[in-house]
């Protein structure tokens, strides 16, 4: 699919809601071709998400903006990091913050670089209002409000740092997106001082909304989808079995972890066992304190390796488990008007965006835990390897006749 | 087994030998350092089989039998290979014939069976005696018991060991005629002689002291072994769930779909090596454990020690007290509190012909207990010098036993790396082409 532009038509004065339950005897026979060349005849400007009451961009800019491009990346020209975090007491409560911090060259934005200190609930806005006012895009999932079980703290260090992993990845996620990263909701997030977003907060969804629903009912009543539906029950199907299976891989990799940890719990037995018989020992007590010695570090390097699994494989699972329960939520879309909406190609792009960054994400989510893991054994390898050789230097330097 | 009577011998740093290899290089160093009989003859245990029969008590039970099989050496080395010799034994007649070796050589730190129940088991293992894998590994424990035997200086030219090896009928009747039964220390006698030795060789002394701290720690560490057995054992199976989720995955994916797949099979792979791995770690228990049950037979050379010992030093004491009274009655004096004496004041002394009876009767009393000393003495001298020289022999048989089984348990770790490398790269690049 080449590049096309997103989206609806306004048509002036319709501002009815109502669409007929049954259009089928309105739908036009057409073909993914046929349909794109309509669309990009008839395009006349928005997409609600990027209205802002001043209307400053040209139509002209905004489309070009909205291109499904490949080769967005090599365009890139919004990059944002989210990272030190900070604790902030006052008399009623305690919460962190994290340094958000974006570097671009976009013409929308006053200047080139701003830094901002955000909260959790502020990331929780920015996802609500980018749901709402694009129902049917994906967007992507943030870690979860509340602790995993197994955590005692909400302030524990490893878990302030998953959760700034996380909202990085959120962040750039929406930068990347094409929609989204022109949605007004998202610069006010990135550029605004404490006290204007908390009174742009205070706006209310009314406006953005409104336009979200007027969209959806343009959309309903633009086009005929006789045969999308058959697409739309695929893509159900799918999300049902991908979700079954990512979430699967969670809970075999949360698995993983948990035998690893009971495995690394017995092996921390296992040297100071060596060491303590070394003890009573007189020939032997060099080889059985080597050897000591090398259980631990296997059992370091073990620890390590439970570490990587936690922070680096194990969020990204959870993401896209948390996504599907997302995806899923819009498989309730019996309704006609929804399935117009799905024959939307910007949705389809939407969706295909989705399933390439998702093939993308977990490859290198496992590429990257199988390089972990020989890494590891590497690591293991070498510590054994050294107290063979030490062994026979030593064998060989006793003059002892079984090791020539 | 025995019959590699080739002359290789391990090399160190060698990781590509297995520990089943290491394991028979330790045997090929058992029969270089070979006594007579291990140069005449080559000794396996080559198979064992179920029986059913009839026991003391006229019941049916279920044993186990291990055939013996014995051969000359020339035949071996000449090429051609005759049939062997063999006999079938149950592991009740093993023991019998420990047992006679026990008391008979009690200087020796004799080698131990391999354990009666499957002890230090990990939740895979069976703890059943009829279970293959366990009769599979007595079997080769058994075989280990009998070489560790023949290639003892003193032990390997005993007769009715050789008759265990060469006679199947009538050998049990000609170890009970022996009458060794009759010769065991009960173990009343030996813990009270533990309690009130007053003198005994500290070495004997460091030596138990050794072999208790022996147990201990080898016990530890089986036990520890076993649970991370048990526990590594879940890790690699759970990633066997891998396999598969990828594979169902595949089957919904386009363009992901053949690497998901074929990652899958890698890691059903990786779920299935942990088999051979933990076999081989049972092999390295199994040589842990010899020297467990081995501690028990330093302890016991060390105990017999303190028996003779407190033997001795009884015959001492009998004798100077004997001295003592036959003083005193010389004398007349008492020193020594006596009711006889105390009667004697009370009631009159004893005339001169009573006492003349009695110290002829102590003299020869005497004249025995010196002969008593002066035998336990000797008995005592040359039990000290012949266990300690076998106990030398054991220490330098420990040490170079167990640094080997380090080593094995290093080449062990080795090659699981090793493996785990290897699939790990393979699944990576499976997971490259998703």
């Amino acid at each position: 699919m080449s590049g096309f532009v997103v989206d609806s038509t306004v048509s002036s004065g319709n501002s009815s809601v109502a669409i007929p339950t049954d259009i089928s005897g309105q739908i036009l026979d057409l073909d993914e071709d046929d349909d794109l060349e309509v669309f990009s005849k008839d395009t006349t400007v928005t997409d609600g998400s990027s209205f802002n009451a001043s209307m400053q961009t040209s139509p002209a800019s905004m489309i070009n903006q909205y291109k499904f491009e490949e080769d967005a990346e090599d365009t890139k020209d919004i990059f944002v990091t989210v990272d030190n975090p900070e604790s902030h007491v006052t008399a009623i409560e305690t919460y962190i913050t994290y340094r958000v911090v974006t570097k671009t060259t976009r013409s929308e934005f006053d200047s080139s670089e701003f830094e901002v200190r955000r909260r959790y609930q502020d990331f929780l806005w920015l996802k609500g209002r980018l749901e709402e006012a694009h129902p049917t895009l994906i967007v992507h999932p943030l870690p979860e409000k509340f602790v995993v079980k197994g955590m005692v703290e909400r302030f524990n260090e490893d878990f302030i740092e998953t959760r700034r992993r996380a909202l990085h990845r959120f962040l750039n996620k929406i930068a990347e997106h094409p929609i989204f990263s022109s949605s007004e909701d998202f610069k006010i997030f990135l550029t605004a001082a404490p006290g204007e977003l908390t009174s742009y907060k205070k706006q209310g969804p009314g406006f953005l909304s409104r336009m979200g629903e007027t969209v959806k009912a343009v959309a309903a009543a633009v086009r005929g989808v006789r045969n999308r539906p058959q697409e739309f029950t695929e893509m159900q199907e799918y999300v049902e079995a991908f979700s079954q299976k990512i979430s699967s891989l969670d809970k075999v990799t949360q698995r993983i972890v948990r035998e690893q940890k009971e495995y690394l719990e017995e092996l921390k037995e296992c040297g100071p066992t060596y060491a303590l018989w070394s003890q009573s020992e007189e020939e032997l007590a060099e080889p059985l304190k080597d050897v000591a010695g090398c259980v631990d570090r296997c059992c370091k390097e073990t620890e390590e390796q439970v570490k990587n699994l936690n922070d680096n494989l194990i969020p990204v699972l959870h993401e896209y488990a948390l996504c599907t329960d997302t995806l899923k939520m819009r498989d309730d879309l019996d309704k006609a008007e929804d399935r117009l909406e799905w024959a939307n190609n910007a949705l389809k792009s939407d969706w295909t965006r989705w399933q390439k960054d998702m093939r993308t994400d977990l490859r290198s989510a496992f590429v990257d835990t199988a390089e972990r893991n020989v890494n590891y054994y590497e690591k293991c390898l070498a510590v054994w390897e050294s107290f063979l050789h030490s062994q026979r230097t030593d064998a060989e330097g006793n003059g002892n006749v079984d090791f020539s | 087994m025995a019959d590699s009577g080739s002359e290789d011998i391990a090399v160190i740093g060698n990781t590509d030998l297995t520990p089943s290899e290491s394991e028979n290089n330790l045997k090929n160093t058992m029969v270089e350092k070979g006594t007579s009989l291990l140069k005449k003859m080559e000794i396996s245990v080559a198979e064992a089989e179920k029986r059913t029969g009839k026991n003391a008590v006229n019941m049916q039970e279920t044993y186990t039998v291990y055939l013996i099989e014995t051969r000359p050496v020339d035949a071996a080395s000449e090429g051609t290979n005759p049939v062997p010799d063999s006999l079938w034994r149950r592991y009740s007649e093993f023991e019998l014939l420990r047992n006679y070796l026990l008391v008979t050589y009690p200087f020796a730190v004799v080698p131990p069976l391999p354990e009666k129940r499957a002890e230090f088991v990990w939740h895979k293992l069976s703890a059943d005696n009829m279970d293959p894998d366990f009769v599979e590994r007595r079997r080769v424990g058994l075989e280990n018991f009998l070489l560790r035997v023949a290639s003892h200086p003193a032990l390997s030219s005993d007769k009715i060991f050789y008759l265990f090896l060469t006679e199947e009928n009538g050998w049990k009747e000609t170890v009970f005629e022996t009458g060794f039964q009759a010769k065991a220390d009960s173990r009343l006698k030996a813990l009270n002689a533990t309690f009130r030795v007053k003198n005994p060789d500290k070495r004997f002394v460091e030596m138990k002291h050794y072999g208790d701290e022996l147990q201990s720690v080898i016990s530890q560490l089986l036990r520890v072994r076993a649970r991370a057995a048990d526990r590594l054992y879940g890790v690699y199976k759970v990633h066997g769930n891998y396999g598969r989720v990828f594979s169902e995955w595949s089957a919904i994916e386009k363009e992901m779909g053949d690497g998901l797949q074929s990652a899958g099979h890698h890691m059903d792979a990786y779920a299935a090596s942990v088999d051979d791995i933990l076999e081989e770690e049972e092999h390295y228990a199994d040589q842990l454990k010899e020297y467990l049950f081995y501690s028990d037979a330093l302890r016991t050379v060390c105990r017999k020690h303190e028996l003779t010992q407190y033997e001795l030093e009884m015959a001492v004491q009998d004798l100077t007290s004997k001295k003592q009274q036959r003083e005193e009655l010389a004398t007349g004096t008492i020193r020594t509190f006596s009711l006889k004496g105390m009667t004697s004041k009370l009631f009159g002394q004893e005339t001169p012909e009573q006492r003349e009876a009695k110290l002829k009767m102590l003299e020869t009393q005497i004249e025995e207990g010196e002969e008593l000393v002066k035998e336990r003495n000797s008995e005592c001298d040359e039990f000290v010098k012949s266990a300690w020289v076998d106990i030398e022999r054991f220490k330098e048989q420990k040490d170079h036993d167990l640094r080997e089984s380090l080593i094995s348990y290093a080449i062990m770790q080795i090659s699981m790396c090793k493996k785990g490398i290897q699939v790990w790269n393979n699944a990576k690049e499976c997971f490259n082409k998703m």
